[in-house]
């Protein structure tokens, strides 16, 4: 794992006496409101629906066990016992308060954490593959690429207002673990015919309003030209972007607008230009970066095998155990998804809980996925029983991954001032309907993600089934989406309807699993089955 | 009584960011305590802002019947119940009716 140097934690120390000197002015009187905004949400302090909310970063989702002992011991001493772990693999406390946050910011420095670029029109936090450094099925390890990002991006001045936010997502395997290509910018580690290590760009995808697949722009790049590139990307859009229409300003409306060529032949031409500049990282300092996320001590006489007599377990391990790149080891994803739970949520006692668990089976390393879930990515197979033993203890051993409980939701009208529906009762509702695992694992993979409005913090658009809360008239209302994937077959999800209320769109789900079992093929998921019979079948089940 | 139709003033409390409802003396928590407004409360919002009394004041539509206050729209009576989700950390914890209020 990255260590923060000296300028790093100069960097984040020096932020934390700023930001305090800030709230001290504001609660003074000295700043107003309109002065502190835009200082605070630098801080991802916001003022959402009941109080403040901050949002702490957690680059490319990773952590150490003692920054995540430190996130549940934050919220425990600042907050109300508990966090909610996003889409963006970052952690959000509901429940701070104004003088609060400086010693929370100061709590954070102390394990080289921050709570920049989770706001504003800046280059936000960077997400990754939540398996990197993990997967077999990787060409490269993407963190030490993602960490040059985080220190690249980090205050860059030149893009610090730039037309909207602006989100970066890397991946290092052929399976796309990060939605990569629904980002502003989506990079790919690859190798060429030759073996050579390079990245593929997208550049212009997203969700929110208006959804759409980012094209590839570079087919393929030299890895230490990473910074030039994105440079040569971002300045194209800053210069192009549109400032005078909130709704039109994300780079996907730009690269569209133009077309993908013409935005190539742009981003080329600055590129060129830049190279001159000499931005490069030196070979050093890269290799510096890289060394920190070199495998651990793997046991490489670790046993395979495992006891799986109790049924219970061997479910865990089947449904959220992956194969690891080193033999006699798994991947183990933690569902925060409880049968009627908040997905994401998480107590304070069960942060620490992961936290003590990374510490004993992985070697010291979490994961925050953007499914709300959390990866112990290192353990010894011959550990899966004692780890799956502890945290059945604290409720975290739901064998659900990738099923239809595994639901992401954002968080909707209950806590989002943004929001027009609720998302999470409608989450609770629907993992209680589908509670039979057996059922749940007879329908197979079926990602379901819901968001309380059109912005798709929920990620609605990339659901094999979607839902998008809506106001209408004042009364919540749900619109029904089918078809939409997030991994290597990335396509967005259409609305197939009207609307309905919150039970009924529970129903016209149930509706649409059923329309499923009785049309599936052989190993289809509900995916497949939608994209070969189409629409019709389920709208007439469900609309009559 | 008859559905009285007012106009009430909330906003956040600046030091812990609880939502408040103005009572015509002061802030409340509690939304059945909000005090219909006169026609124009900019006046009031600058000066209680100014005081860092409050952040982010504005007025909403909403109803009074028999003392109790409800604002007309679904995100107002969230805030002023809190999350459906957590009643526990909402005003209403031992309201099992709480939620239902809301929609």
């Amino acid at each position: 794992m990255y260590q923060y140097d000296t300028h790093d934690q100069a960097m984040v120390d020096a932020r934390v006496a700023e930001f305090s000197d800030q709230v001290a002015r504001r609660l003074s009187g000295t700043l107003s409101e309109e002065q502190f905004r835009p200082l605070r949400l630098k801080n991802g302090l916001y003022l959402q629906l009941h109080a403040y909310m901050l949002r702490v970063a957690i680059p490319y989702g990773t952590l150490s066990s003692r920054q995540l002992r430190t996130l549940g011991d934050i919220a425990d001493r600042y907050d109300r016992g508990y966090g909610h772990f996003t889409t963006r693999q970052n952690i959000q406390y509901n429940w701070i308060r104004l003088e609060d946050a400086p010693a929370i910011l100061a709590d954070l420095a102390a394990v080289g954490m921050h709570a920049i670029q989770t706001s504003g029109n800046c280059i936000r936090n960077t997400t990754a593959d939540h398996f990197a450094g993990a997967a077999p099925d990787e060409v490269a390890d993407p963190r030490p690429y993602a960490e040059l990002l985080r220190q690249w991006s980090t205050f860059h001045p030149e893009f610090d207002y730039l037309p909207r936010k602006f989100k970066v997502a890397i991946i290092g395997s052929e399976t796309d673990r990060a939605a990569m290509k629904l980002h502003d910018i989506g990079i790919q580690v690859i190798r060429n015919d030759a073996g050579e290590e390079g990245l593929r760009v997208h550049v212009g995808g997203g969700m929110g309003r208006t959804p759409m697949i980012a094209p590839v722009i570079r087919e393929f790049l030299p890895p230490l030209q990473m910074i030039s590139y994105l440079e040569a990307c971002l300045r194209v859009y800053n210069r192009y972007g549109r400032r005078d229409n909130k709704y039109k300003a994300r780079i996907k409306i730009l690269v569209h607008e133009i077309g993908a060529d013409e935005y190539r032949r742009q981003v080329e031409e600055e590129f060129a230009h830049i190279l001159t500049l000499g931005l490069e990282p030196p070979p050093a300092e890269f290799a510096r970066i890289a060394a920190q996320f070199a495998d651990p001590a793997f046991d490489p006489q670790a046993p395979e095998a495992i006891d799986r007599s109790d049924p219970d377990f061997a479910l865990w391990v089947d449904q959220n155990v992956h194969p690891h790149k080193a033999a006699g080891y798994g991947i183990v994803t933690v569902s925060l998804k409880p049968t009627g739970g908040i997905p994401g949520d998480a107590s304070a006692d069960q942060i620490r809980l992961v936290a003590d668990l990374a510490r004993d089976y992985s070697f010291d390393e979490v994961r925050v996925t953007h499914a709300q879930n959390l990866v112990l990515p290192h353990v010894r197979r011959a550990d899966l029983h004692a780890l799956w033993q502890r945290l059945d203890a604290a409720g975290l051993a739901n064998a659900n991954l990738d099923l239809i409980s595994d639901i992401i939701a954002c968080p909707g009208l209950d806590y989002c001032s943004l929001a027009n529906a609720r998302s999470i009762p409608l989450a609770q509702k629907i993992s209680q309907r589908f509670a039979d695992p057996a059922r749940q694992r007879d329908l197979g993979e079926l990602k379901l993600k819901i968001s309380g409005c059109i912005n798709a913090c929920g990620h609605h658009h990339a659901g094999h089934i979607g839902v998008l809360g809506v106001d209408r008239k004042g009364v919540e209302n749900y619109q029904l989406l089918f078809g939409g994937s997030e991994g290597a077959d990335t396509s967005l999800a259409t609305i197939i309807g009207p609307g309905f209320s919150e039970d009924g769109i529970v129903d016209a789900i149930e509706t649409a699993t059923g329309v499923y079992l009785a049309h599936r093929s052989e190993g289809e998921r509900f995916i497949d089955t939608y994209r070969r019979i189409g629409t019709a079948p389920f709208k007439e089940a469900i609309y009559g | 009584m008859s559905v009285e139709k007012i106009k009430i003033l909330t906003g956040n409390d600046l030091l812990v960011g609880d939502v408040i409802w103005w009572t015509g003396s002061g802030w409340s928590r509690h939304v059945d305590h909000a005090a219909p407004l006169a026609d124009d409360a900019g006046a009031l919002i600058a000066a209680e802002e100014a005081a860092r009394s409050v952040v982010s004041a504005y007025v909403v539509d909403a109803t009074r019947e028999h003392g109790k206050v409800r604002p007309n729209h679904i995100k107002e009576r969230m805030r002023a119940l809190g999350p459906t989700v957590r009643l526990d950390l909402s005003l209403r914890p031992d309201d099992p009716a709480a939620a239902a209020w809301i929609a």
